[in-house]
């Protein structure tokens, strides 16, 4: 295998992690907020199911998750397991993602002062206007450097995805390098991860910087 | 027409009464202040009045349209029309709770348009020449952690007049600020006053509340103790507790 077949090969690996990454954050970015929403709801049956949802999202291994969307509907509900991959590795990464976003949006969210709601209130804003308009661009502002740790973090676990033999640049590194006894395929990976949370950090810094206009 | 009538309300945090039986009305043009120690009710009394506190009894008018009234089971209930009863007040905070990520005139401009949906063009204007009134000309495209706590405070007070309030509420709006920076503010609240504006101010400033009032009233453990012309407060006070209270003041 030459060098150029090799890269063209991890070249579709690369997109497939870069699709991974894209649509779990298409996915989990507003649903965070969703369940962030939903952990302070008055009702409170509501509030467990969130809690414990966190709960588990958040202690076990995600590795162990992918592996539980896929192959549990195949042995619990005897549910065909063909085509069932790449939803179940997205369905897993949004989920896993979503809760711990949703953590940082609640943070976020109990960080701004009473003042802020009641002042809103005096000026007569609806709860929605309130917190599209108020609280919500302050929130962004406060948690972005939370958000790019985690979306960072992303980045490194798109690669868990091999486990379910999902063919993107990890499972394909180490394909390549065992089938060509080659060390390439790792520096390439190492390569293409570092590049992109390179750009990952350097996108989100613009949009910090951005927003440095008020304290 | 009281501009506020507020009759017989209490209100209680847990164990602690906080407002017993407090009643008090407003007429158009007149300036209140309420002094009192820490903890006499008066923020309380100024937070029910502005909807920021629900009471647990009593009755609550603007513009003699109920907002909060006993029904016939003897039970608390209030309007449904609460934002139109918004539009009746404005309230000034202490810590001025201006929106950090608005510039000074979108922290003005925006409830006007987004609340009452008034023209952004007329509101603009008016805003501009409230802004210049109060000497904040060339700070409306200033963020407020730009601002003086001064400037912030002014700021906050054209904020709440661009709404048009009938009635605007002032809680101690000079305390959070450094004393070399309280005078600016009174000034813009006794240029208020001189224009008929109709206010109800809680302060620890007494020679303001002296000059500017034309009723003060001393609260003190959840009752109006006292109150009456400044000169009937502060000169021929007639209760001991009062009396205490402004000696204290004096030091």
């Amino acid at each position: 295998m030459t060098l150029e077949v090799m890269l063209k090969t991890m070249g579709i690996g690369m997109l497939r992690t870069g699709g991974i990454f894209c649509l779990t954050l298409l996915g989990s970015l507003p649903l965070g907020m969703i369940v962030a929403l939903l952990r302070k709801s008055r009702i409170k049956p509501v509030q467990w199911v969130i809690k414990i949802y966190i709960s588990i999202m958040r202690g076990t291994p995600l590795m162990l998750q992918l592996l539980v969307w896929y192959f549990g509907p195949y042995y619990l509900f005897d549910l065909p397991i063909k085509g069932w991959r790449y939803p179940a590795i997205i369905l897993g990464f949004v989920l896993n993602y979503a809760a711990y976003f949703a953590e940082i949006y609640r943070g976020g969210i109990e960080s701004m002062s009473v003042g802020q709601y009641e002042a809103a209130q005096v000026l007569g804003y609806t709860k929605t206007q309130t917190f599209m308009k108020i609280i919500l661009p302050q929130v962004i502002k406060t948690i972005l450097p939370s958000v790019t740790n985690e979306v960072i973090t992303l980045v490194k676990d798109t690669s868990l995805a091999f486990t379910l033999a999902y063919q993107e640049v990890f499972s394909l590194a180490k394909q390549i390098s065992a089938s060509q006894t080659s060390f390439i395929p790792f520096v390439v990976a190492g390569i293409f991860y570092y590049v992109a949370n390179y750009a990952v950090a350097f996108v989100m810094e613009r949009i910090e910087k951005a927003l440095d206009y008020y304290q | 027409m009281h501009i506020l009538d507020i009759q017989n309300i209490r209100k209680s945090f847990g164990d602690n009464e906080v407002l017993k039986d407090i009643s008090l009305t407003v007429d158009r043009g007149e300036v209140v202040s309420i002094i009192g120690p820490s903890g006499s009710g008066k923020s309380t009394l100024l937070r029910c009045a502005t909807l920021l506190e629900t009471m647990d009894s009593g009755t609550l008018r603007y513009m003699d349209e109920d907002v909060a009234f006993m029904d016939e089971n003897d039970k608390l209930v209030y309007t449904k029309d609460l934002k139109k009863v918004r539009g009746y007040f404005g309230l000034v905070f202490q810590n001025f709770n201006l929106f950090p990520h608005y510039s000074v005139l979108k922290n003005v401009m925006d409830a006007p348009v987004h609340v009452q949906k008034r023209k952004p063009r007329e509101v603009k204007e008016e805003a501009l020449a409230l802004l210049e009134t109060m000497g904040l000309a060339d700070r409306a495209d200033a963020y407020p952690c730009q601002l003086s706590g001064g400037q912030k405070q002014r700021v906050s007070i054209v904020r709440a007049l661009t709404m048009n309030p009938e009635i605007l509420f002032f809680d101690e709006p000079t305390s959070a600020l450094d004393p070399e920076l309280t005078g600016e503010v009174l000034k813009v609240i006794k240029q208020l006053a001189e224009q008929s504006m109709t206010m109800v101010i809680v302060t620890h400033e007494m020679a303001f509340a002296h000059s500017i009032s034309d009723r003060v009233i001393f609260m003190d453990g959840g009752v109006i103790v006292e109150q009456g012309t400044p000169q009937e407060l502060f000169e021929g006070t007639k209760k001991d507790r009062t009396r205490q209270f402004l000696q204290n003041y004096k030091r």
